[in-house]
Protein backbone atom coordinates (compact mmCIF):
# COMPACT_ATOMS: atom_id res chain seq x y z
CA UNK A 1 0.00 0.00 0.00
CA UNK A 2 1.12 3.64 0.40
CA UNK A 3 4.39 4.37 1.78
CA UNK A 4 4.50 7.20 4.68
CA UNK A 5 5.47 10.30 3.40
CA UNK A 6 7.63 11.42 5.92
CA UNK A 7 8.85 14.73 4.33
CA UNK A 8 5.14 15.67 4.47
CA UNK A 9 4.90 14.30 7.86
CA UNK A 10 7.67 16.03 9.30
CA UNK A 11 7.47 19.47 7.26
CA UNK A 12 3.98 19.83 8.25
CA UNK A 13 4.62 19.29 12.19
CA UNK A 14 7.51 21.61 11.82
CA UNK A 15 5.53 24.02 10.15
CA UNK A 16 2.96 23.92 12.25
CA UNK A 17 4.88 24.96 15.82
CA UNK A 18 6.15 27.45 13.59
CA UNK A 19 3.12 28.80 12.70
CA UNK A 20 1.34 28.36 16.18
CA UNK A 21 4.60 30.37 17.61
CA UNK A 22 4.06 33.19 14.62
CA UNK A 23 0.53 33.40 15.50
CA UNK A 24 1.34 33.64 19.14
CA UNK A 25 3.51 36.09 19.01
CA UNK A 26 0.81 38.63 17.19
CA UNK A 27 -0.48 38.80 20.52
CA UNK A 28 1.57 37.72 23.23
CA UNK A 29 5.09 37.40 24.27
CA UNK A 30 6.64 36.87 27.38
CA UNK A 31 8.36 40.21 27.30
CA UNK A 32 7.31 43.70 25.65
CA UNK A 33 9.77 43.37 22.35
CA UNK A 34 10.55 46.66 22.49
CA UNK A 35 11.40 47.38 26.34
CA UNK A 36 14.81 47.91 26.52
CA UNK A 37 16.75 46.55 30.15
CA UNK A 38 20.55 48.00 30.43
CA UNK A 39 20.96 45.31 33.72
CA UNK A 40 20.41 42.54 31.14
CA UNK A 41 22.51 43.67 28.34
CA UNK A 42 23.54 40.65 26.55
CA UNK A 43 22.77 38.25 29.18
CA UNK A 44 22.94 34.84 28.08
CA UNK A 45 20.22 32.18 27.93
CA UNK A 46 18.69 31.87 31.57
CA UNK A 47 15.11 30.18 32.52
CA UNK A 48 13.91 33.85 32.21
CA UNK A 49 15.21 35.12 29.02
CA UNK A 50 15.27 31.41 27.09
CA UNK A 51 17.17 33.02 24.13
CA UNK A 52 18.86 35.65 26.14
CA UNK A 53 18.81 39.42 25.50
CA UNK A 54 19.94 41.41 23.27
CA UNK A 55 22.61 44.33 22.64
CA UNK A 56 20.13 46.41 24.71
CA UNK A 57 18.62 43.77 26.87
CA UNK A 58 15.42 43.10 25.05
CA UNK A 59 14.24 39.82 25.25
CA UNK A 60 15.56 37.71 22.72
CA UNK A 61 12.39 35.16 22.54
CA UNK A 62 10.07 38.14 22.54
CA UNK A 63 11.92 39.82 20.06
CA UNK A 64 11.83 36.15 17.53
CA UNK A 65 8.21 35.80 18.04
CA UNK A 66 7.41 39.05 16.70
CA UNK A 67 9.87 38.53 13.80
CA UNK A 68 8.71 36.09 12.83
CA UNK A 69 5.75 37.54 12.38
CA UNK A 70 6.76 40.24 10.30
CA UNK A 71 8.68 37.78 8.68
CA UNK A 72 6.38 35.85 7.66
CA UNK A 73 3.57 38.69 6.49
CA UNK A 74 6.57 40.07 4.25
CA UNK A 75 6.87 36.35 3.06
CA UNK A 76 3.45 35.83 2.38
CA UNK A 77 2.48 38.68 0.77
CA UNK A 78 5.40 38.39 -1.57
CA UNK A 79 4.31 34.60 -2.88
CA UNK A 80 0.67 35.74 -3.25
CA UNK A 81 1.82 38.61 -5.39
CA UNK A 82 3.74 36.36 -6.93
CA UNK A 83 1.33 33.81 -7.55
CA UNK A 84 -1.44 35.91 -8.77
CA UNK A 85 0.00 37.38 -11.18
CA UNK A 86 2.52 34.95 -12.11
CA UNK A 87 -0.88 32.24 -12.49
CA UNK A 88 -2.88 34.99 -14.24
CA UNK A 89 0.53 35.62 -16.75
CA UNK A 90 1.32 31.68 -17.41
CA UNK A 91 -2.14 30.55 -17.84
CA UNK A 92 -2.57 33.40 -20.48
CA UNK A 93 0.80 32.84 -22.33
CA UNK A 94 1.29 29.14 -21.90
CA UNK A 95 -2.51 28.53 -22.96
CA UNK A 96 -2.97 30.79 -25.95
CA UNK A 97 0.72 30.82 -27.13
CA UNK A 98 1.06 32.59 -30.00
CA UNK A 99 2.14 36.53 -30.18
CA UNK A 100 1.18 37.29 -26.64
CA UNK A 101 3.16 34.40 -25.39
CA UNK A 102 6.48 35.62 -27.16
CA UNK A 103 6.07 39.00 -26.53
CA UNK A 104 5.33 38.70 -22.32
CA UNK A 105 8.11 35.81 -21.91
CA UNK A 106 10.52 37.80 -23.39
CA UNK A 107 9.54 40.24 -20.44
CA UNK A 108 9.87 37.94 -18.16
CA UNK A 109 13.06 37.02 -19.38
CA UNK A 110 14.52 40.07 -19.24
CA UNK A 111 13.12 40.24 -15.43
CA UNK A 112 14.27 36.98 -15.05
CA UNK A 113 17.83 37.77 -16.12
CA UNK A 114 18.69 40.19 -12.87
CA UNK A 115 18.76 38.60 -9.64
CA UNK A 116 15.48 38.89 -7.73
CA UNK A 117 17.48 40.25 -4.30
CA UNK A 118 19.14 42.98 -6.74
CA UNK A 119 15.39 43.73 -8.44
CA UNK A 120 14.15 44.48 -5.42
CA UNK A 121 17.25 46.41 -4.40
CA UNK A 122 16.32 48.82 -7.39
CA UNK A 123 12.49 49.13 -6.63
CA UNK A 124 13.52 49.85 -2.50
CA UNK A 125 15.79 52.38 -3.49
CA UNK A 126 13.44 54.02 -6.07
CA UNK A 127 10.40 54.07 -3.52
CA UNK A 128 11.66 53.64 -0.40
CA UNK A 129 12.32 51.11 2.12
CA UNK A 130 9.79 49.64 4.64
CA UNK A 131 7.69 46.27 5.23
CA UNK A 132 5.19 47.28 2.66
CA UNK A 133 7.46 48.14 -0.27
CA UNK A 134 9.20 45.39 0.39
CA UNK A 135 6.56 42.92 -0.27
CA UNK A 136 5.74 44.53 -3.48
CA UNK A 137 9.34 44.92 -4.65
CA UNK A 138 9.67 41.08 -3.64
CA UNK A 139 6.37 40.33 -5.14
CA UNK A 140 7.14 41.45 -8.44
CA UNK A 141 10.83 40.22 -8.56
CA UNK A 142 9.27 36.71 -7.59
CA UNK A 143 6.53 36.78 -10.61
CA UNK A 144 8.68 35.20 -13.25
CA UNK A 145 9.23 32.19 -11.73
CA UNK A 146 5.90 31.84 -11.17
CA UNK A 147 4.87 32.37 -14.51
CA UNK A 148 7.69 29.96 -16.16
CA UNK A 149 6.70 27.01 -14.12
CA UNK A 150 2.87 27.77 -14.61
CA UNK A 151 3.19 28.54 -18.51
CA UNK A 152 5.35 25.40 -19.05
CA UNK A 153 2.59 23.64 -17.29
CA UNK A 154 -0.53 25.02 -19.43
CA UNK A 155 1.79 24.40 -22.39
CA UNK A 156 1.81 20.77 -21.25
CA UNK A 157 -2.00 20.88 -21.00
CA UNK A 158 -3.46 22.67 -23.17
CA UNK A 159 -3.21 19.91 -25.61
CA UNK A 160 -4.55 17.19 -23.71
CA UNK A 161 -7.93 15.49 -24.65
CA UNK A 162 -10.20 16.28 -21.50
CA UNK A 163 -9.21 20.21 -22.56
CA UNK A 164 -10.82 18.97 -26.56
CA UNK A 165 -13.63 17.24 -24.66
CA UNK A 166 -14.05 20.65 -22.42
CA UNK A 167 -14.44 22.92 -25.53
CA UNK A 168 -16.61 20.56 -27.17
CA UNK A 169 -18.60 21.05 -23.97
CA UNK A 170 -18.89 24.87 -24.44
CA UNK A 171 -16.69 25.92 -21.71
CA UNK A 172 -15.54 29.24 -22.69
CA UNK A 173 -11.53 29.36 -22.65
CA UNK A 174 -11.47 31.33 -19.40
CA UNK A 175 -13.27 28.43 -17.76
CA UNK A 176 -11.00 25.97 -19.30
CA UNK A 177 -8.32 27.85 -17.87
CA UNK A 178 -9.18 27.89 -14.33
CA UNK A 179 -11.80 25.74 -13.72
CA UNK A 180 -10.68 22.85 -15.87
CA UNK A 181 -6.66 23.38 -15.75
CA UNK A 182 -5.79 24.84 -12.66
CA UNK A 183 -6.80 22.29 -10.37
CA UNK A 184 -4.81 19.57 -12.05
CA UNK A 185 -1.60 21.62 -11.87
CA UNK A 186 -2.32 22.68 -8.69
CA UNK A 187 -0.03 20.23 -6.81
CA UNK A 188 3.04 21.85 -8.62
CA UNK A 189 1.98 25.53 -8.09
CA UNK A 190 1.68 24.23 -4.33
CA UNK A 191 4.93 23.39 -4.27
CA UNK A 192 6.57 25.99 -6.15
CA UNK A 193 4.38 28.46 -3.11
CA UNK A 194 6.44 26.58 -0.87
CA UNK A 195 9.84 27.57 -2.62
CA UNK A 196 8.35 30.48 -3.49
CA UNK A 197 7.99 31.18 0.60
CA UNK A 198 11.25 30.33 1.54
CA UNK A 199 13.06 32.38 -1.10
CA UNK A 200 10.93 35.33 0.04
CA UNK A 201 11.98 34.81 3.94
CA UNK A 202 15.88 34.35 2.72
CA UNK A 203 15.40 37.70 0.27
CA UNK A 204 13.79 39.57 3.16
CA UNK A 205 16.59 38.18 5.45
CA UNK A 206 18.82 39.37 2.95
CA UNK A 207 17.29 43.09 2.02
CA UNK A 208 17.27 43.48 5.62
CA UNK A 209 20.78 42.62 6.20
CA UNK A 210 22.02 45.32 3.22
CA UNK A 211 19.79 48.05 6.02
CA UNK A 212 16.85 48.39 2.91
CA UNK A 213 14.69 46.09 3.91
CA UNK A 214 12.13 45.89 7.39
CA UNK A 215 12.62 49.48 9.16
CA UNK A 216 13.16 49.25 13.34
CA UNK A 217 11.03 49.54 15.34
CA UNK A 218 9.79 46.48 13.08
CA UNK A 219 11.41 43.12 14.53
CA UNK A 220 12.68 40.74 11.37
CA UNK A 221 14.45 38.18 11.47
CA UNK A 222 16.90 39.50 9.04
CA UNK A 223 16.97 42.66 10.76
CA UNK A 224 17.79 41.10 14.14
CA UNK A 225 20.42 38.58 12.28
CA UNK A 226 22.26 41.50 11.31
CA UNK A 227 22.73 43.22 14.42
CA UNK A 228 23.83 40.07 15.77
CA UNK A 229 26.44 40.03 13.25
CA UNK A 230 28.60 42.34 15.26
CA UNK A 231 27.82 40.30 18.83
CA UNK A 232 29.05 37.10 16.92
CA UNK A 233 31.51 36.26 19.77
CA UNK A 234 30.40 37.85 22.98
CA UNK A 235 26.62 36.70 22.61
CA UNK A 236 26.82 33.65 20.30
CA UNK A 237 22.84 33.00 21.28
CA UNK A 238 21.76 35.73 20.08
CA UNK A 239 22.70 35.06 15.70
CA UNK A 240 22.11 30.90 16.86
CA UNK A 241 18.28 31.38 18.10
CA UNK A 242 17.24 34.05 15.52
CA UNK A 243 19.17 32.09 12.74
CA UNK A 244 18.25 28.90 14.15
CA UNK A 245 14.30 30.17 13.84
CA UNK A 246 14.30 31.10 10.28
CA UNK A 247 16.21 27.89 9.40
CA UNK A 248 13.08 26.23 11.06
CA UNK A 249 10.86 28.07 9.41
CA UNK A 250 12.63 27.34 5.76
CA UNK A 251 13.06 23.83 7.11
CA UNK A 252 9.30 23.00 7.35
CA UNK A 253 8.07 24.72 4.23
CA UNK A 254 11.60 22.93 2.33
CA UNK A 255 10.40 19.46 3.53
CA UNK A 256 6.67 19.97 3.07
CA UNK A 257 7.22 20.94 -0.96
CA UNK A 258 9.17 18.04 -1.02
CA UNK A 259 6.96 15.82 0.63
CA UNK A 260 3.91 17.34 -1.75
CA UNK A 261 5.79 16.36 -5.42
CA UNK A 262 6.57 13.17 -4.28
CA UNK A 263 2.14 12.80 -3.23
CA UNK A 264 1.74 14.50 -6.79
CA UNK A 265 3.96 12.61 -8.95
CA UNK A 266 1.62 9.29 -7.59
CA UNK A 267 -1.65 10.91 -8.32
CA UNK A 268 -1.65 13.23 -11.20
CA UNK A 269 1.18 11.18 -13.45
CA UNK A 270 0.51 11.22 -17.08
CA UNK B 1 -33.86 11.02 -45.06
CA UNK B 2 -31.78 14.37 -44.70
CA UNK B 3 -27.99 14.65 -44.92
CA UNK B 4 -26.48 15.11 -41.45
CA UNK B 5 -22.79 16.41 -42.42
CA UNK B 6 -21.29 17.09 -46.02
CA UNK B 7 -18.11 17.53 -46.43
CA UNK B 8 -16.29 18.97 -50.24
CA UNK B 9 -13.19 19.60 -51.49
CA UNK B 10 -11.44 19.90 -47.87
CA UNK B 11 -7.82 20.48 -47.58
CA UNK B 12 -6.06 21.08 -44.07
CA UNK B 13 -3.14 22.32 -42.66
CA UNK B 14 -0.77 21.80 -40.35
CA UNK B 15 2.30 24.12 -39.03
CA UNK B 16 4.88 22.10 -38.22
CA UNK B 17 8.47 23.13 -37.38
CA UNK B 18 10.73 21.31 -38.81
CA UNK B 19 13.91 19.71 -36.83
CA UNK B 20 17.05 22.32 -37.90
CA UNK B 21 15.05 24.86 -39.69
CA UNK B 22 13.50 27.65 -36.75
CA UNK B 23 10.71 28.79 -39.39
CA UNK B 24 7.37 26.97 -39.13
CA UNK B 25 6.13 25.29 -42.54
CA UNK B 26 2.70 24.89 -43.52
CA UNK B 27 2.14 21.11 -44.05
CA UNK B 28 -0.90 19.55 -45.81
CA UNK B 29 -2.54 16.34 -44.20
CA UNK B 30 -5.96 16.15 -45.71
CA UNK B 31 -6.56 15.64 -49.40
CA UNK B 32 -9.58 16.83 -51.38
CA UNK B 33 -11.73 15.42 -49.21
CA UNK B 34 -15.39 14.72 -50.46
CA UNK B 35 -18.16 13.14 -48.52
CA UNK B 36 -21.77 13.08 -47.14
CA UNK B 37 -23.41 11.36 -44.07
CA UNK B 38 -26.86 10.72 -44.33
CA UNK B 39 -28.98 11.16 -40.62
CA UNK B 40 -28.68 7.90 -38.74
CA UNK B 41 -26.06 6.01 -40.33
CA UNK B 42 -22.89 4.60 -39.19
CA UNK B 43 -19.95 5.43 -41.32
CA UNK B 44 -17.14 3.97 -40.98
CA UNK B 45 -13.14 5.86 -41.71
CA UNK B 46 -9.99 3.27 -41.84
CA UNK B 47 -6.59 3.78 -42.32
CA UNK B 48 -3.23 3.15 -40.91
CA UNK B 49 -2.22 5.52 -38.12
CA UNK B 50 -1.03 9.03 -39.35
CA UNK B 51 -3.27 9.02 -42.40
CA UNK B 52 -5.31 12.11 -41.36
CA UNK B 53 -8.07 10.17 -39.53
CA UNK B 54 -8.51 11.94 -36.35
CA UNK B 55 -7.32 15.25 -38.09
CA UNK B 56 -10.60 14.76 -40.41
CA UNK B 57 -12.22 14.45 -37.06
CA UNK B 58 -10.88 17.14 -35.26
CA UNK B 59 -11.43 19.57 -38.77
CA UNK B 60 -15.06 19.09 -38.72
CA UNK B 61 -15.30 19.84 -35.02
CA UNK B 62 -13.43 23.05 -36.13
CA UNK B 63 -10.32 22.29 -33.63
CA UNK B 64 -8.04 22.65 -36.87
CA UNK B 65 -8.09 26.32 -37.92
CA UNK B 66 -6.17 26.07 -41.12
CA UNK B 67 -8.46 24.67 -43.59
CA UNK B 68 -10.26 25.07 -46.98
CA UNK B 69 -13.32 23.77 -48.20
CA UNK B 70 -16.81 23.11 -46.97
CA UNK B 71 -18.12 21.49 -44.49
CA UNK B 72 -21.48 21.36 -43.43
CA UNK B 73 -23.15 19.88 -40.32
CA UNK B 74 -27.15 20.12 -39.90
CA UNK B 75 -25.89 19.56 -35.98
CA UNK B 76 -25.03 22.65 -33.47
CA UNK B 77 -23.44 20.84 -31.37
CA UNK B 78 -21.20 17.76 -32.74
CA UNK B 79 -19.66 15.60 -30.14
CA UNK B 80 -16.67 13.27 -30.14
CA UNK B 81 -15.37 10.39 -28.03
CA UNK B 82 -11.49 10.06 -28.04
CA UNK B 83 -9.71 6.96 -28.11
CA UNK B 84 -7.73 6.68 -24.86
CA UNK B 85 -10.36 7.05 -21.88
CA UNK B 86 -7.45 8.07 -19.29
CA UNK B 87 -6.62 10.96 -21.00
CA UNK B 88 -10.21 12.26 -21.90
CA UNK B 89 -11.56 12.86 -18.45
CA UNK B 90 -10.68 15.31 -16.42
CA UNK B 91 -8.76 13.51 -13.31
CA UNK B 92 -9.37 16.57 -10.61
CA UNK B 93 -13.46 16.60 -11.41
CA UNK B 94 -16.06 14.52 -10.33
CA UNK B 95 -18.01 12.26 -13.39
CA UNK B 96 -20.84 14.25 -12.23
CA UNK B 97 -19.71 17.77 -12.75
CA UNK B 98 -17.80 16.62 -16.22
CA UNK B 99 -21.29 15.40 -17.42
CA UNK B 100 -22.93 18.52 -16.82
CA UNK B 101 -20.28 20.48 -18.12
CA UNK B 102 -22.00 20.89 -21.61
CA UNK B 103 -25.90 21.72 -20.09
CA UNK B 104 -24.21 24.49 -17.65
CA UNK B 105 -22.04 26.06 -20.71
CA UNK B 106 -24.21 25.68 -23.68
CA UNK B 107 -28.13 24.92 -22.05
CA UNK B 108 -27.25 26.81 -18.90
CA UNK B 109 -29.61 24.61 -17.27
CA UNK B 110 -29.86 25.23 -13.03
CA UNK B 111 -28.19 22.86 -10.77
CA UNK B 112 -30.91 20.52 -10.16
CA UNK B 113 -32.00 19.91 -13.61
CA UNK B 114 -28.45 19.68 -14.43
CA UNK B 115 -28.15 16.31 -11.97
CA UNK B 116 -31.10 14.89 -12.95
CA UNK B 117 -29.61 14.84 -16.25
CA UNK B 118 -26.57 13.27 -15.72
CA UNK B 119 -28.18 10.05 -13.40
CA UNK B 120 -30.08 9.17 -15.76
CA UNK B 121 -27.46 9.69 -18.82
CA UNK B 122 -25.58 7.45 -15.99
CA UNK B 123 -28.40 4.75 -16.02
CA UNK B 124 -28.73 4.51 -19.76
CA UNK B 125 -24.90 3.88 -20.21
CA UNK B 126 -24.88 1.00 -17.26
CA UNK B 127 -23.24 2.71 -14.53
CA UNK B 128 -25.15 3.42 -11.27
CA UNK B 129 -26.04 6.66 -9.77
CA UNK B 130 -23.15 6.71 -7.23
CA UNK B 131 -20.65 7.29 -9.90
CA UNK B 132 -21.81 10.64 -10.23
CA UNK B 133 -19.45 11.60 -7.05
CA UNK B 134 -16.90 9.41 -7.93
CA UNK B 135 -13.69 10.51 -9.74
CA UNK B 136 -12.27 9.11 -13.02
CA UNK B 137 -9.45 7.49 -11.26
CA UNK B 138 -11.68 5.33 -8.78
CA UNK B 139 -13.05 3.73 -12.73
CA UNK B 140 -12.08 0.75 -14.84
CA UNK B 141 -10.80 1.33 -18.65
CA UNK B 142 -14.47 0.05 -19.81
CA UNK B 143 -16.37 2.59 -17.10
CA UNK B 144 -14.60 5.54 -18.20
CA UNK B 145 -15.48 4.94 -21.60
CA UNK B 146 -18.94 4.62 -20.67
CA UNK B 147 -18.18 7.69 -19.10
CA UNK B 148 -16.60 9.55 -22.35
CA UNK B 149 -19.77 8.15 -24.27
CA UNK B 150 -22.11 9.84 -21.82
CA UNK B 151 -20.50 12.90 -21.67
CA UNK B 152 -20.75 13.49 -25.49
CA UNK B 153 -24.62 12.39 -25.08
CA UNK B 154 -25.57 14.91 -22.76
CA UNK B 155 -26.54 17.28 -25.78
CA UNK B 156 -28.36 14.71 -27.31
CA UNK B 157 -26.13 15.62 -30.86
CA UNK B 158 -26.88 14.52 -33.47
CA UNK B 159 -23.61 13.72 -34.98
CA UNK B 160 -20.82 11.85 -32.99
CA UNK B 161 -17.72 11.40 -33.72
CA UNK B 162 -16.29 8.02 -32.48
CA UNK B 163 -11.98 8.34 -32.60
CA UNK B 164 -10.95 4.92 -32.31
CA UNK B 165 -13.32 4.38 -28.81
CA UNK B 166 -12.72 1.06 -28.05
CA UNK B 167 -9.01 0.46 -29.27
CA UNK B 168 -7.48 1.27 -26.00
CA UNK B 169 -9.93 -1.54 -23.97
CA UNK B 170 -9.64 -5.12 -23.67
CA UNK B 171 -10.69 -7.28 -25.93
CA UNK B 172 -14.34 -8.48 -23.52
CA UNK B 173 -14.99 -4.53 -22.97
CA UNK B 174 -14.41 -3.70 -26.10
CA UNK B 175 -17.66 -6.15 -27.26
CA UNK B 176 -19.75 -4.36 -24.37
CA UNK B 177 -18.38 -0.77 -25.09
CA UNK B 178 -19.93 -1.48 -29.00
CA UNK B 179 -22.61 -3.09 -28.24
CA UNK B 180 -23.59 -0.19 -25.55
CA UNK B 181 -22.80 2.48 -28.86
CA UNK B 182 -24.94 0.58 -30.85
CA UNK B 183 -27.87 0.46 -28.36
CA UNK B 184 -27.37 4.24 -27.83
CA UNK B 185 -27.41 5.11 -31.47
CA UNK B 186 -30.73 3.06 -32.14
CA UNK B 187 -32.74 4.61 -29.27
CA UNK B 188 -31.27 8.39 -30.02
CA UNK B 189 -30.88 7.99 -33.28
CA UNK B 190 -27.84 8.55 -33.71
CA UNK B 191 -25.19 9.37 -36.37
CA UNK B 192 -21.57 8.01 -36.09
CA UNK B 193 -18.81 8.77 -37.81
CA UNK B 194 -16.51 5.60 -36.78
CA UNK B 195 -12.99 6.16 -36.91
CA UNK B 196 -11.09 2.85 -36.57
CA UNK B 197 -8.25 0.83 -37.82
CA UNK B 198 -9.85 -2.55 -37.04
CA UNK B 199 -11.19 -3.75 -40.30
CA UNK B 200 -13.77 -6.64 -38.53
CA UNK B 201 -15.57 -4.26 -36.14
CA UNK B 202 -16.32 -1.70 -39.14
CA UNK B 203 -17.58 -4.49 -41.11
CA UNK B 204 -19.85 -5.27 -38.27
CA UNK B 205 -20.94 -2.14 -37.19
CA UNK B 206 -20.85 0.35 -40.57
CA UNK B 207 -23.53 0.76 -43.31
CA UNK B 208 -20.52 2.89 -45.16
CA UNK B 209 -17.00 2.88 -45.36
CA UNK B 210 -14.39 5.10 -46.68
CA UNK B 211 -10.70 4.26 -47.02
CA UNK B 212 -8.12 6.70 -46.47
CA UNK B 213 -4.29 6.63 -47.33
CA UNK B 214 -2.00 9.62 -46.77
CA UNK B 215 -4.67 12.49 -46.49
CA UNK B 216 -6.81 11.43 -49.24
CA UNK B 217 -10.02 8.99 -49.40
CA UNK B 218 -8.76 6.02 -52.05
CA UNK B 219 -12.17 4.52 -51.91
CA UNK B 220 -15.79 4.76 -50.49
CA UNK B 221 -18.99 3.28 -50.79
CA UNK B 222 -21.41 0.38 -48.72
CA UNK B 223 -19.59 -1.54 -46.22
CA UNK B 224 -20.71 -4.83 -48.26
CA UNK B 225 -19.24 -3.31 -51.49
CA UNK B 226 -16.31 -2.19 -50.43
CA UNK B 227 -15.58 -5.32 -48.85
CA UNK B 228 -16.08 -8.04 -51.04
CA UNK B 229 -15.55 -5.97 -54.07
CA UNK B 230 -12.54 -3.64 -53.33
CA UNK B 231 -11.37 -1.53 -56.45
CA UNK B 232 -8.67 0.32 -55.26
CA UNK B 233 -5.47 -1.36 -54.56
CA UNK B 234 -4.52 -0.04 -50.89
CA UNK B 235 -8.15 -1.37 -49.67
CA UNK B 236 -7.62 -5.02 -51.22
CA UNK B 237 -3.92 -4.93 -49.45
CA UNK B 238 -5.42 -3.92 -46.23
CA UNK B 239 -8.07 -6.32 -46.21
CA UNK B 240 -5.81 -9.21 -46.93
CA UNK B 241 -3.63 -8.22 -44.34
CA UNK B 242 -6.49 -8.66 -42.27
CA UNK B 243 -7.41 -12.21 -43.39
CA UNK B 244 -10.55 -10.85 -44.79
CA UNK B 245 -10.20 -10.72 -48.76
CA UNK B 246 -9.23 -14.14 -50.12
CA UNK B 247 -6.44 -13.32 -52.26
CA UNK B 248 -6.36 -14.56 -55.65
CA UNK B 249 -3.07 -13.47 -57.13
CA UNK B 250 0.07 -15.06 -55.54
CA UNK B 251 2.34 -12.34 -54.23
Amino acid sequence: MKKRNYNLLLGGAITGIMMLLTLMGFFYTPFDPEKMDAANKLSGISLTHIMGCDNFGRDIFSRVLKGCGTTFTVACGTVLIGTVFGTLIGAFTGYFGGIVDEVLMRIMDALFAFPSLLLALVFVSLFGSGKYHVIIALGIAFVPSFSRIVRGEYMRCRDLDYVKSARLSGASHLRIMFVHILPNIFTVLLSSIMIGFNNAVLAEAGLTYLGIGVKPPDASLGEMLSSAQTYLFSAPWYALCTGGTMILMILGFSLMSEGLKKNGGGRYAS
Amino acid sequence: MSVILEVSGLNAFYKVRQPGKGKKQRRQVLYDISFQMEEGEILGLVGESGCGKSTLARTILSMVPDYQGKIECADEHPQMIFQDPYGSLNPSMKIGTILQEPLRNILKLPLEERQIRAAEMLKKVGLEEKYAAHYPSQLSGGQRQRVCIAASLMLHPGLLIADEPVSALDVTIQAQVLRLLLELKREMGLSILFISHDLRVVYQLCDHVMIMKDGRIVEQGETDEVYFSPRHEYTRRLLSAAGILETNEED
